[in-house]
């Protein structure tokens, strides 16, 4: 069915079957990324029940949700129908937090919606306090992780190169070559060259070439929120391949707490259905994987008599320490063309001054975006214009933008958290999450100094700087992060080293809610990696059993 | 600011139309699919409404729909026609989207006949936009369950707008030949201006 409205018309998903699968072994909550990837590596040898607050999208609406990421009538979130009593949230901190902006409920999560870009973060990331002298370290080193990270690449599916001499040490080349630079990333690289700055490649979860089964990158441009093509990485991959092992994913069953026993066990998941039962989920083992907000407000929601200040919060940090990356950006126009647009992603980064990072400067990367100024297409549909003069319209609006944007970590703090609501309640009548999203200076004066060099660089590739994302007008990366933080200290964090809650025997947490810190790499390799792991550990468990 | 654009005067093909549906989900294949599951159920309810209400048939859709192309494309464009036709072709596949297009069309057919006496068709260019003005389609924003302005914007205006700049054709007349929506390859960004 053609048309952005038309949208979910093709699915009759009213009848599945959504009653609880008897004797699982295990139950995932979520089918992101995290919860698909653990689905699929334990689905093999284990009973796995998923189950996914939001629906199952049909894969034949892929291009009518790309006329809607095109058509002005239609915002962000309704491009994966986020938003709603369901999705209702507060903000309550000193900067506004658009929640529904960064995430999608449903069957692949929020990788849906996202960008692709697929970093590791590097070894001083899990070191803070001893490298940079500020925040937390990390209960497992770099190292711990490095073999997880190169399944993930596997995994995802990543295209990268080894031409990043910042990159931390790899042990074998990305599955698969990395996108070409782009047009505009010739251009920026000799304004780098005379600045002495380095340009290298980005790895992207995005196919540059057949890879899985899924098409290559046929250039729509919209990736971020939808890839019609297949080409980015989305969690509905690993959600198939769990299926085709066995596994059962529930779509719309929000579980509205976790059970348990009185031996420090959960028993089982109580989640709803459309048709307004409540059934309980049983299993052996629970992995919790609902993003780095719903996790901890769904193990505040378990609150019982036992553990009145919720399930797993024995350290009083459930909803701390949230987390996000700091955008910093600069752009402009040059007097030549620049060839915007054409795709959704970018191929050229910095990193050169990540681990410059110390007290006082946080980590940041730079990015040299492909996708500066606006999309002709987009602009056509809106203003009061047609014809010729509309025309001539794109024609000064389009052609010879250029912009840069960055990243910047910001460290934790207990004053940036997700609590529940007051009196707010979703359709199931819980409260609802409240944002409360603090920033600290070290991160404010970073973006400034990231500002500089952005605006160094613009200058002299002779571009007229028309605007600056400084620390007034910066804005979230949509990465929630630190909400479960990870510690070997029962009473500074809520999970253990192995991503297990301290104070439950038979409760994971996948998510980059355990960071303790951020870093300034998205986070998406990371919760891959981190996954992977966690379904190791879940496998021997089950398996001495 | 001259940026090697190309020249005023560019013709629309089949590849335009074809990739302007492809872009937007809707192919003649998809549509028999539809029509034909549609029928099976033996309701034809897309049908039943079109009957029904009245709403016109896709001869006189298609006609609307070139007239009004025909005032807010680029002058220097042809093949429009065509282009239009071929466009249709997927988009009137008998879903809500078919349907919101039938309506706004026959509200932009009935006030050309009512203040200007005659079809779109019959109309000189000029008139023509004179009726999307007044019918207020200008300074609307378009709403697929708005106002008779904000749907005509939706549905007749922007439906044409998207399809045109959506294809390499019209891309190209910005000076973009792979633009946002049109399946263009991961070269294209690689490639310097021609
Ligand atoms: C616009 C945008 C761009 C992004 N770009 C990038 C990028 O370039 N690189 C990168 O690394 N990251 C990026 N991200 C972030 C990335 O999408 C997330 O890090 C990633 O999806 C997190 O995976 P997850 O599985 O932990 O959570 P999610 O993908 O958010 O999935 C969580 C799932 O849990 C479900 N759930 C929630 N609560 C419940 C409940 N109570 N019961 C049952 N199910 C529940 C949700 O419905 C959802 O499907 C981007 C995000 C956005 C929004
Ligand atoms: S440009 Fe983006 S949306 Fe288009 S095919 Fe490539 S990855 Fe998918």
């Amino acid at each position: 069915m053609s048309g952005a409205e038309s949208v979910g018309v093709g699915r009759a998903d009213g009848s599945a079957d959504r009653t609880p699968v008897p004797d699982a072994d295990v139950c995932v909550v979520g089918a992101g990324p995290a919860g698909a990837l653990i689905a699929d590596r334990l689905a093999g040898d284990h009973k796995v029940v998923v189950l996914d607050a939001g629906p199952r999208f049909d894969p034949a609406d892929r291009l009518a949700r790309q006329e809607r990421a095109i058509r002005p009538f239609y915002d962000r979130p309704d491009v994966w129908g986020v938003g709603g009593v369901r999705d209702a949230h507060e903000n309550a901190g000193d900067r506004f937090y658009p929640l529904n902006h960064a995430r999608v409920k449903g069957v692949g999560g929020s990788t849906l919606h996202w960008q692709g870009m697929v970093m590791r973060l590097h070894e001083d990331d899990f070191n803070s306090g001893t490298a940079r002298g500020i925040g937390p370290d990390w209960p497992i080193d770099y190292a711990d992780l490095r073999p997880y990270y190169a399944e993930a690449e596997r995994e995802l599916g990543v295209a990268g190169a080894s031409d990043n001499p910042y990159a931390p040490p790899r042990e074998e080349p990305h599955p698969m070559p990395a996108f070409e630079p782009s047009y505009s990333d010739s251009l920026f690289a000799e304004a780098c060259e005379s600045l002495g700055i380095d340009m290298h490649s980005v790895p992207n979860a995005r196919n540059s070439e057949p890879y899985d089964d899924r098409s290559p990158c046929v250039g729509y441009g919209t990736c971020q929120p939808v890839c019609p093509s297949g080409a980015k990485y989305d969690a509905t991959v690993h959600v198939e391949r769990a299926e085709e092992q066995g596994a059962t994913v529930l779509d719309r069953a929000p579980v509205q707490r976790l059970d348990h026993d009185g031996d420090d066990r959960v028993t089982a998941a109580a989640y709803a259905t459309p048709d307004g039962k409540t059934h309980r989920q049983e299993a052996d083992a629970f992995v919790v994987a609902a993003g780095g907000v719903e996790t901890p407000r769904l193990l505040l929601l378990s609150a019982s008599d036992r553990y009145p200040d919720g399930l797993a919060n024995g350290s009083g940090h459930v909803g701390e320490f949230f987390m996000d990356h700091l955008f910093a950006g600069a752009g402009g126009r040059l007097d030549e063309p620049t060839r915007q647009n054409h795709v959704g992603f970018y191929t050229s980064g910095c990193d050169q001054f990540y681990d410059a990072a110390d007290e006082t400067q946080a980590p940041f990367k730079l990015e040299f975006l492909n996708y500066a100024g606006p999309s002709p297409v987009e602009s056509a549909l809106s203003g009061d214009d047609w014809g010729d003069s509309l025309l001539e319209r794109l024609r000064d609006g389009y052609g010879t933008h250029v912009a840069m944007g960055g990243l910047v970590e910001q460290l934790p703090r207990a004053d940036s958290r997700i609590t529940l609501a007051d009196d707010r309640t979703d359709d199931h009548g819980n409260p609802v999450p409240r944002v409360e999203w603090t920033v600290g200076e070290r991160a404010l004066d970073t973006i400034e100094r990231a500002n500089e060099i952005q605006v160094e660089i613009l200058e002299a590739l002779g571009a007229d700087v028309e605007w600056v994302a400084g620390p007034d007008a910066t804005g979230p990366a949509y990465h929630h992060m630190g909400t479960t933080r990870m510690s070997d200290d029962p009473d500074r964090g809520v999970v253990d080293a192995e991503c297990q809650t301290h104070d439950l025997t038979n409760c994971w947490i996948a998510s980059s809610s355990v960071f303790p810190t951020s870093g300034a790499m998205n986070p998406t390799l990371t919760i891959a990696a981190l996954a992977l792991r966690v379904a190791d550990a879940v496998d021997d468990r089950l398996s001495e059993a | 600011m001259n940026l090697g654009l190309p020249k005023l005067s560019m013709k629309l093909t089949r590849r335009d139309a074809a990739a302007a549906l492809a872009a937007l989900g809707a192919t003649g294949g998809v549509a028999l699919g539809v029509r034909r599951e549609t029928d099976a159920e033996g309701v034809g309810e897309a049908d039943t409404a079109r009957d029904g209400e009245g709403l016109p048939e896709d001869e006189t859709v298609q006609t609307v729909m070139t007239a009004v192309a025909e005032a807010v494309y680029p002058e220097a464009i042809s093949g429009i026609d065509a282009f239009v036709d071929g466009f249709l072709a997927g988009r009137l596949d008998g879903s809500s989207h078919d349907e919101g297009i039938r309506a706004a069309v026959a509200d932009v057919e009935s006030a050309a006949r009512s203040w200007y006496g005659a079809p779109v068709a019959g109309l000189p260019p000029g008139e023509r936009d004179d009726v999307l003005r007044e019918l207020g389609a200008d300074t609307a924003e378009e709403n697929p369950q708005g106002t008779t302005a904000e749907r005509v914007r939706y549905y007749v205006v922007n439906e044409l707008l998207l399809a045109l700049y959506a294809s390499p054709t019209g891309g190209e007349l910005v000076g973009i030949e792979n633009p946002q929506g049109y399946a263009g390859g991961a070269e294209s960004y690689r490639q310097g201006p021609p």
